[in-house]
């Protein structure tokens, strides 16, 4: 028996066997209960009516497109703001840099809920008003970091010499940077643009703490309806963004499938 | 036979990072279609060199001149040559053709001449069928072709290539190397090729500029150079060689291993010490006999392929490396011979250490950063500037970088045949040349102490 158990960890597949059963436990069997309840009515009987729903009912519609809309906002804004700032941190030395990355990430050490209530305090402060504005601040403010990181991350790496092979071939400034540096960092700006938009579409907190529950999000409908009792609706509606979020993690590795995996995301 | 016009002029380089000092008073003219190789070792200051001229970094001094225009301040996007990059530096979002066609799309030349132009070379490189090909999926052999055809599409009046072929296997090399020569000859261009390879130098050159410790040592062709080497380090780092301390009696006669030898040179002072170089293939081994000038007892034999390699040590203690096609075995008393004409005589660089030094009082001086005490008093003022020499011989290195008055690394080594001559270099970059029979490596961290009694004054 006690051979037996030895030989079995001695195996190195059977290492696996953990990560397997927490895979199955806590990805696949919620993932099949939420396509069950998704398809399912109150009583348990297969039906559409929750898609229907979802379809017919314009203010469910209408929030989706609207939270889909902020994610965009906020994306475009990370990567506006993002890129250049990755771009000169890997231009400097690389001791400044990494304090300034440091930087930039330290306030991820602080809970987002605490950091949201300081925002919040901070318009109230200024005498701003809460509602879009301060929601897309908000949003901007706790994302770009993830937009920041892995494009800086790739721009560092870039080899010197791609950039003088450049200049060697006739490419000024400007198009040493639209035609190399840009395209050699899109791996870093698609994972950048992955891990900003996918929880932005999400989130629900930020848009309930700095909109004083004023403007609804996509993830707010979402976790009212569970609250609710709502399963078969909820599960439908989180099939829904899960369908898209899905969706443009496709889309964005067909855009970059020819790049090398390096600082990619997915 | 007219020498074609200049090129590239370089008028007074020099160029350092931070403290350092990689370039010191380069001067170079290169001609119009001249095959040009910079050659050196690692750290010679020979990249940096290559990449003042394609305008990577501009230079800390001097002026640069191409095709008559000077182009100093020029960027490197405006200079009218083309780089081919040790590691290739292809781009990897690109394919082949989109590679090549890089710098004639940035000129807006119509398609369809990019198209021609690129087809060219790509049949000139032999890679003709590769253009929609993934460069990371190409061999290094390959990509280097295509490296080349990137920049030689440009049709730019200068080549420059940095050490393009360290990267491939020998057989590989070799095939590069004729190609290479073929396709200059074939574009007329002029190329500049870096490389530490001295073989290679020799077999692609025009002109060799062999380089060390970022000065010019020797400009020549590659015969001259092999031949006729100017001082101690080119005639060690080009092929192999025997180098001696000698003594120039008087023209054509020149001592060395304790024995005078009849040679060619002439025109040096009489008595005059000098070193002398032979070339391992240039000493004649054979059994004992009347004929030779010397002899000695073979201590180590290698069989290298064509030839043997043997080491022999005469009488009097001196060691020579001979090649040649026929075998001795070890602890065999062979004769030496060596032809006029195969002794190489060059003037010494230097006969003594001599730095500058400042008197601190009667029995101090300070120099290279260290006040160093005297063994007899000196009747000059103190605080004035005097020169101190130091014989190479008595000058102590010790293994503990702490146990020295001053710290050095031994940056290059020459076998004199039965002592050693050393290079050493102190943090403040001041050299100090040492003769010592202890083994040292390249690269070591060293301690330095000179006795009292070995420091000569010479007042100024």
């Amino acid at each position: 028996m006690q051979r037996n158990l030895k030989s079995f960890i001695g195996l190195r597949r059977n290492w696996s066997i953990p990560y397997l059963l927490f895979l199955a436990l806590f990805v696949l069997i919620p993932l099949g209960l939420i396509v069950y309840y998704a398809f399912t009515s109150h009583d348990g009987a297969f039906t559409l009516t929750n898609f229907r729903k979802f379809w017919m009912h314009p203010e469910a519609m209408n929030t989706f497109i609207f939270s889909i809309g902020i994610a965009l906002i906020t994306t475009v804004l990370c990567l506006i703001l993002g890129y250049p700032a990755a771009y000169i941190l890997s231009r400097m030395e690389s001791q400044n840099a990494q304090i300034l990355v440091l930087l930039f990430i330290l306030p991820m050490w602080v809970n987002f809920l605490i950091r949201t209530l300081a925002t919040v305090a901070l318009f109230d402060f200024l005498s701003l008003p809460l509602g879009k504005g301060s929601l897309i601040f908000g949003m901007v403010y706790n994302f770009l970091p993830f937009m920041i990181y892995p494009i800086y991350n790739i721009l560092q790496k870039t080899d010197s010499n791609l950039i003088e092979a450049a200049q060697d071939l006739g490419a000024n400034p400007r198009q040493v940077f639209l035609k190399t540096i840009l395209p050699l960092s899109a791996p870093g700006i698609s994972s950048g643009i992955m891990m900003v938009f996918m929880p932005v579409i999400s989130t629900f907190a930020i848009a309930e703490l700095l909109t004083i529950n004023n403007i609804k999000l996509f993830g707010t409908t979402l976790q009212e309806n569970i609250y609710n009792g709502m399963w078969n609706y909820g599960a439908a509606l989180s099939l829904v963004m899960l369908l898209l979020i899905g969706l443009t993690s496709l889309l964005n590795n067909e855009g970059t499938a020819n790049d090398s995996a390096e600082g990619g995301l997915i | 036979m007219q020498k074609p016009e200049p090129i590239i002029t370089i008028e007074h380089v020099s160029h350092s990072f931070g403290d350092k000092i990689v370039l010191d008073d380069i001067n170079l003219v290169v001609r119009k279609g001249e095959f040009v190789t910079i050659l050196g070792p690692s750290g010679c200051g020979k990249t940096t060199l290559l990449r003042l001229i394609a305008g990577f970094q501009k230079a800390s001094e001097g002026k640069f001149t191409l095709g008559g225009t000077d182009v100093t301040e020029t960027p490197p996007h405006h200079r009218p040559v083309n780089t081919v990059f040790q590691k290739y530096a292809l781009f990897p979002h690109l394919n082949v053709y989109q590679n090549i066609a890089f710098g004639l799309n940035l000129k807006k030349l119509p398609s369809a001449d990019i198209k021609r132009k690129v087809m060219h070379v790509l049949k000139m490189v032999t890679m003709t069928d590769y253009e929609e090909r993934d460069v990371g999926s190409l061999s290094g052999g390959q990509q280097q072709r295509v490296a080349i055809a990137r920049a030689i599409v440009n049709e730019p009046q200068v080549l420059l290539l940095d050490e393009p072929l360290a990267a491939l296997d020998l057989k590989m090399r070799k095939d590069m190397q004729m190609e290479i020569r073929a396709m200059h000859k074939k574009l007329g261009i002029t190329f500049v090729y870096v490389t530490h390879d001295q073989e290679e130098a020799l077999t692609l050159s025009d002109t060799i500029v062999v380089m060390s410790e970022g000065k010019i040592q020797q400009i020549g062709t590659p015969t001259e150079i092999y031949n006729e080497p100017a001082n101690a380090f080119v005639a060690d780092f080009i092929g192999e060689s025997n180098i001696m301390n000698g003594v120039m009696i008087k023209d054509s006669l020149v001592e060395f291993a304790d024995h005078q030898f009849e040679c060619v040179d002439k025109g040096f002072g009489q008595n005059e010490p000098v070193d002398v170089v032979l070339r391992p293939e240039d000493i004649y081994i054979f059994e004992l006999s009347e004929a030779a000038q010397f002899t000695g007892t073979v201590t180590s034999c290698i069989f290298k392929g064509v030839h043997y390699e043997m080491m022999v040590i005469t009488p009097e203690g001196y060691e020579f490396l001979i090649q040649d096609y026929h075998n001795f075995e070890v602890g065999r008393t062979v004769s030496l011979l060596v032809k006029p004409n195969d002794i190489h005589v060059m003037k010494k660089e230097r006969l003594i250490n001599t730095f500058e030094g400042v008197v601190i009082d009667k029995t101090q001086v300070r120099f290279l950063g260290h006040t160093f005490k005297l063994d007899e008093k000196i009747s000059v003022a103190n605080g004035s500037k005097v020169k101190v020499a130091v014989d190479f011989n008595k000058i102590i290195l010790q293994d503990n970088e702490e146990d020295g008055m001053i710290r050095g690394d031994v940056r290059f080594i020459l076998y004199k045949g039965d002592h050693y001559h050393l290079t050493v270099v102190t943090k403040d970059q001041e050299h100090i040349f040492v003769d010592t029979n202890d083994v040292w490596d390249d690269g070591d961290r060293i301690g330095i102490t000179i006795p009292p009694e070995s420091i000569q004054i010479i007042n100024q």
